[in-house]
């Protein structure tokens, strides 16, 4: 054997990784390329253009779902967040209680159970409640989402809380701190990183939803995945690829943003 | 307060919201599938358990005879038929790449995995879309095949059990490699190097002392990509185009057009609970994971 000897490698392994890479970001790379075609098509290159864009920007449709998205995933983050950390404060840094077992599996529950049935379940239950209320407006929906958040937003949020001393919460207190003022100078400020990370994902979870907000909706109220779905029937044009591409952006952002959060705190 | 008080407080906002829209409902599936249905849509409030026969057969509208409920068993066996595929296909890529990123230096394994997370946290109709412009018949597969004039005709993969086996192992590929890279990033090498001390082979080495040592992270894996396919909805709807139905699809048709809310609830149960029994042995592997390694 001439060559040194790496224990490390083993043959093949090397290609088949490249070629997972390829494979994972061609499609997403070629869908993003096609939302700049000049054409009608999303496979025949026509030149670069800015027309899908312009076109997906003045779609009546689009605009009002877009609005939608963004109304649902910023109420949906905001609350799921705030609940999270109450719930995280309850569960986290303190002894073993009887019935913790059921609040972790209460708060995972969403990540266990298939979305579908979710859904299906949430539609049953919603359509008794609009029967007997009359109610058809927003709040299903952000209810849903809501649910759906809290285990995305009480990872973070319960991660960060575990890495924290307790025992600058306990100065506080020593120093006759109530413990609203312990939690508002002393908690809050260092489990910020925590909640932020929680509120993002929070945010990009719901904004991607699509089986859930699709069983729950009411008539006229399409999010932005829901209306790319109902366009699948239609011709598909590079319109599409826009909305694509803008979502993608937003995941890619908050996901990076994310990673460099965790990685700078280290 | 007391800490038990002070703990239910903050413990509550939470529960309510998981209570009224996650878990609560799921008693009322319980209670629909024991109903008749309604004429459109929603139900009768009769006791029958006709839903639940009806997952698995299915009686004769003139002969009243019972017989298998063919349409749902293939539904049955195609879902775990595929789901099966999709997590020993996203094994025979995930475990090379999870090997690959374990065993770069340390700085840059976290990039690699950046870029295996970040398609994973991008919208999952997005990406089964990306597949579909791909494999499409106009699409650029067959475009490019037909412009180098390897084919006359398209071929249809689109909508397909093939296109919705790649669709699914291009979607939850990343389950798959995360929990092996947390197994193989532990892996003590020189157990490896020990190996070949001993004159085994690569394959040797590969088979009798790193698989079994990241074995827990594969079966974490496998379950992990077992069970989100199993109840997919988008992605066999978008790539199977409502032809090849999973059984996620199937439950959407009970709701939708089939107008049979109880048999719908049924069904949902009894996908609930295959999911379960694979979660726990999901539980068990990431168990054993913690015990092997200390």
């Amino acid at each position: 054997m001439a060559k040194s000897f790496d224990v490390r490698r083993q043959p093949g392994f090397t290609a088949i990784a490249m070629l997972c890479f390829v494979l994972l970001y061609l499609p997403i790379l070629l869908l993003v390329a096609y939302s700049f075609n000049a054409g009608q098509s999303i496979s025949q290159w026509e030149g670069l253009s800015l027309r899908w864009y312009a076109s997906a920007w003045q779609n009546d449709q689009i605009q009002s779902a877009t609005i939608l998205s963004v109304t649902i995933a910023v109420t949906a983050a905001f609350l799921a967040t705030s609940v999270a950390v109450l719930a995280a404060l309850a569960t986290t840094r303190v002894k073993p209680w009887r019935g913790q077992t059921v609040a972790f599996a209460m708060i995972n529950q969403p990540l266990m159970v298939p979305e579908i049935v979710t859904a299906v379940s949430l539609l049953i239950f919603f359509a008794m409640i609009k029967v007997a209320t009359g109610y058809t407006g927003l709040w299903y929906l952000i209810i849903a989402h809501t649910a759906f958040c809290i285990p995305f937003a009480y990872m973070p949020i319960r991660a960060r809380l575990q890495g924290m001393n307790l025992s600058l919460e306990q100065a506080g207190a020593d120093l006759y701190g109530t413990p609203v003022k312990v939690f508002r100078y002393i908690t809050l400020p260092q489990l910020w990183p925590g909640i932020l990370a929680g509120g993002m994902l929070s945010f990009v979870i719901s904004l991607d939803d699509v089986v859930i907000t699709e069983f729950v909706k009411s008539a006229g109220q399409d999010t932005l995945p829901t209306y790319m779905l109902g366009q699948l029937r239609r011709n598909i044009t590079p319109e599409i690829n826009a909305i694509s591409t803008a979502l993608l952006a937003i995941s890619i952002l908050m996901v990076t943003a994310m990673f460099f959060f965790s990685r700078t705190r280290k | 307060m007391s800490p038990s008080r002070t703990r239910f407080a903050l413990l509550a906002p939470a529960m309510v919201i998981l209570f009224f829209a996650a878990a609560g409902p799921l008693v009322i599936v319980l209670v629909y599938s024991f109903l008749i249905p309604g004429d459109y849509g929603g139900v009768v409030w009769d006791f029958s358990t006709d839903a639940w026969f009806g997952v698995v057969a299915e009686r004769d509208f003139f002969t009243d005879q019972l017989s298998w409920a063919d349409a749902h068993l293939s539904v049955f066996w195609r879902s775990i038929k595929l789901s099966l595929m999709t997590s020993v296909l996203s094994l025979v890529i995930g475990f090379p790449t999870a090997y690959f990123i374990a065993t770069r230096p340390k700085g840059s394994r976290d990039v690699w995995m950046l870029l295996i997370m970040i398609p994973f946290w991008t919208n999952l109709l997005i990406r089964t879309f990306a597949i579909m412009e791909l494999i499409r018949n106009e699409g650029t597969i067959n475009t490019v095949l037909i412009a180098m004039g390897l084919v006359t005709q398209p071929i249809q993969m689109l909508y397909t059990e093939f296109s919705m086996l790649v669709g699914m192992t291009y979607v939850y590929l990343p389950l798959m490699i995360l929990p092996i890279y947390a197994s193989m990033e532990r892996l003590d090498f020189s157990l490896v190097e020990a190996g070949y001390d001993l004159y085994a082979t690569r394959w040797q080495v590969l088979r009798r002392v790193i698989f079994p040592l990241v074995k827990p992270g594969v079966v974490a894996g496998s379950i992990l990509v077992f069970v989100p396919c199993l109840g997919a909805y988008v992605t066999p709807r978008v790539l199977g185009g409502g032809k090849q139905l999973m059984l996620g699809n199937l439950i959407e048709l009970q709701f939708g057009q089939l107008r049979n809310w109880p048999l719908g609830a049924a069904l949902s149960l009894t996908l609930l609970v295959i999911v379960m029994i694979a979660l726990i042995f999901y539980v068990r592997a990431a168990g054993n994971e913690g015990n092997a390694h200390g």
